[in-house]
């Protein structure tokens, strides 16, 4: 019996919403431009956080770092780990075998030519373990990277060679205070030019070899951090826990990237926010459509619904009528705006957006120039439940005043 | 044996600050299978006296029992349940529900009563063929002529059973030839199914048909006359 009267319903609710299709196209259409703009502006969204986090982690963060417990707090040279056996042995133990890891030297330094000097960070790096780590690797785009015996060459940024109107080959002087407190200077030849996502990240690194560093800033065998990459960012959390069980608190600080870039996490937890306040923001102004059509649609049948109630209908059926041409609305309008808003996140997925117009702005919020939007498949779930659950909720209205109708005043209505 | 029975009915509607009195205290008795007209100039009562009958109006006052059922008793639901299953009805407009075939505007209420399909498409094309509308069957309103209509509508009435059919000024938007036919049709299914009509009309083709005419005037009964 439920069955009959579910096709009767669905056979009446289809009908009726093309009697007049101009007007169902009209808030389709509503329907299916929201529910685009959720798909495609959500997976932008998503793009710009999925861009920060690889930016956050290949410009020299790595999904986890260890650093001597005061590092953090004040990066000085004096905190330095200077002995690396124990933290060693504990990567081994603990880290899978798809993991990769780098030790450093990390300090602030000046960096000067006859014209010009910058404040620079210093990166000592063993060249080989860096390159599986960051993006130092595959970012040289002029000249070459470092070997592991380059006792003098020095690999920076496009933009620093820029600034300080340089080239391959001419020489550069950095200076930092070594571990006895006295300054350390030391002239290098740039061999290698890198680029990077960001400009920021051109103009602050200078990459040496680790032992140069280690040398220039009387260091032994001291490192200031050590990064981990992961092939699995996944399983960060997990690692980063079994590496502070293997290693002293008190000696060791271990962090997970959300903890040393806490803007961008930040911003990665507000963003879900952001991303549900555009869901509603758009469906308001679609609800609006909905509703009057809706409405448009229960008044010029004013007449049927007192018809379907002196025939014995009852207003719950009545409201489950009204209910369905909503949702097959609904439903309709969702299916194309999900199809249209996947079509366009896949047409820009391989080659991205290009937002180098807007570098700059981009650039301080950590967004790469190019913008590559991602699908996350729960987005996708919410944009439609939102759209769903409460186009049916503001669809009540008007099937609740279909059902209110008198069957006497609905049957006298002209 | 009674199918409705009306005692003292009132009803007063309120047009602004007008109060206009539609029914001032009927009271009347329908036997079953009646063919009975419920005639009278316009503004008499005679709709409000129908949709009375059929629960489709409350009275202000007063006892309405329609096949043995006190409306007084009854909440809006069980009303419903009755006109569902014991009342047809056909209006002087036809309503019909535009989106679906004349089969399916048949099938309509059978459908409600959770009729299973093979019985119901049964019925509705039996009923169709009665009234004339064989090979009609798939023909939406709008392909039908009003006389058509009409019969649709009668047909839709009296398919599921119904033990009164009432009938809102059935021929009013129809001319003689046509009207004639319907009111045969209806007059056949009284005497073959023993089915109850009730008529407002004041068409008097209508009331030469009818074996029972209640003249209402100014809501009271001014006239029972029994052919």
């Amino acid at each position: 019996m439920y069955e009959n009267r579910s096709v009767i319903y669905f056979q009446l609710a289809w009908r009726n919403i093309w009697r007049n299709p101009r007007r169902t196209i009209v808030i389709m259409l509503a329907v299916i431009i929201g529910v685009w703009s959720m798909v495609f502006l959500g997976a932008l969204m998503r793009g710009l956080e999925v861009g920060m986090i690889k930016n956050g982690i290949a410009t020299l963060t790595g999904n986890i770092q260890i650093h001597h417990q005061e590092y953090r707090n004040d990066p000085v040279i004096d905190h330095s780990i200077t002995d690396t056996r124990e933290v060693k042995a504990a990567l081994k133990q603990t880290l899978p075998p798809g993991a990769r890891w780098s030790f450093r030297v990390r300090v602030s330094a000046i960096a000067s030519n006859a014209r010009h000097s910058s404040r620079v960070t210093l990166v000592g790096i063993d060249p080989k373990h860096e390159a599986a780590v960051s993006f130092i690797g595959q970012a040289v785009t002029r000249g070459r990277y470092l070997g592991p015996r380059d006792t003098y060459g020095i690999v920076v940024g496009q933009a620093l060679v820029d600034m300080f109107d340089t080239k391959i080959g001419h020489k550069l002087v950095l200076m930092s205070q070594a571990s006895d407190g006295e300054i350390a200077s030391k002239a290098f030849r740039i061999i290698g030019v890198f680029r990077a996502e960001m400009l920021a990240t051109e103009k602050q690194f200078a990459f040496v070899t680790l032992p140069v560093a280690q040398h220039m800033l009387k260091l032994n065998e001291g490192i200031s951090e050590i990064s981990i990459a992961l092939s699995n960012d996944q399983d960060t959390k997990r690692l980063a826990t079994a590496l502070k069980a293997k290693l002293p608190s008190d000696t060791y600080d271990i962090d997970p990237w959300w903890d040393l870039l806490p803007i961008l996490n930040a911003y990665l937890e507000l963003s879900d926010g952001f991303v549900f306040i555009w869901y509603v923001v758009v469906f308001i102004s679609m609800g609006f459509g909905i509703i009057n059509t809706m409405l448009m649609a229960v008044f010029e049948r004013i007449r049927e619904f007192g018809l379907f109630k002196a025939m014995g209908m009852k207003p719950g059926w009545i409201i489950r009528e009204v209910l369905l041409e909503s949702f097959l609305l609904l439903v309709i309008g969702m299916v194309f705006g999900n199809i249209s808003g996947l079509i366009t996140v896949l047409a820009f997925s391989t080659n991205g957006i290009d937002l180098s117009a807007l570098a700059a702005g981009a650039e301080f919020a950590g967004i790469s120039r190019m913008l590559y939007p991602v699908i996350y498949g729960m987005d996708i779930a919410i944009a439609n439940l939102v759209v769903l659950v409460l186009g049916i909720l503001v669809s009540l209205y008007p099937a609740a005043r279909a059902a209110r109708f008198t069957p006497v005043e609905a049957l006298a209505h002209t | 044996m009674s199918i409705v029975e009306c005692v003292d009915v009132q009803k007063t509607y309120h047009q602004g600050k007008v109060q206009v009195h539609a029914l001032r205290g009927i009271s009347l008795s329908i036997e079953k299978g009646g063919f009975v007209a419920l005639a009278g100039p316009s503004g008499s009562g005679k709709t409000t006296m129908l949709n009375m009958i059929g629960g489709l109006d409350q009275a202000d006052s007063g006892r309405i029992v329609v096949g043995g059922k006190v409306f007084e008793n009854m909440n809006q639901s069980q009303i419903a349940d009755l006109r569902l299953y014991n009342v047809g009805f056909v209006f002087q407009a036809y309503n019909l529900i535009p989106v679906l075939s004349a089969i399916e505007n048949v099938e309509f209420v059978m459908l409600l009563q959770g009729i299973p399909a093979d019985e119901r498409q049964k019925r509705a094309k039996a009923i169709l063929d009665e009234v004339g509308l064989e090979n009609k069957y798939d023909r939406r309103p709008a392909e039908l002529s009003g006389g058509q209509q009409q019969r649709v509508a009668v047909a839709r009435a009296i398919v599921s059973n119904p033990s009164i059919v009432l009938a809102d000024e059935p021929t009013a938007n129809l001319d003689s030839v046509t009207g004639n036919g319907l009111l045969k049709i209806m007059k056949d299914m009284n005497e073959i199914k023993k089915v109850t009509f009730i008529f407002s009309t004041h068409d008097s083709m209508v009331m030469d048909y009818a074996r029972r005419i209640i003249y209402l005037r100014d809501g009271q009964i001014a006239k029972d006359k029994i052919k």
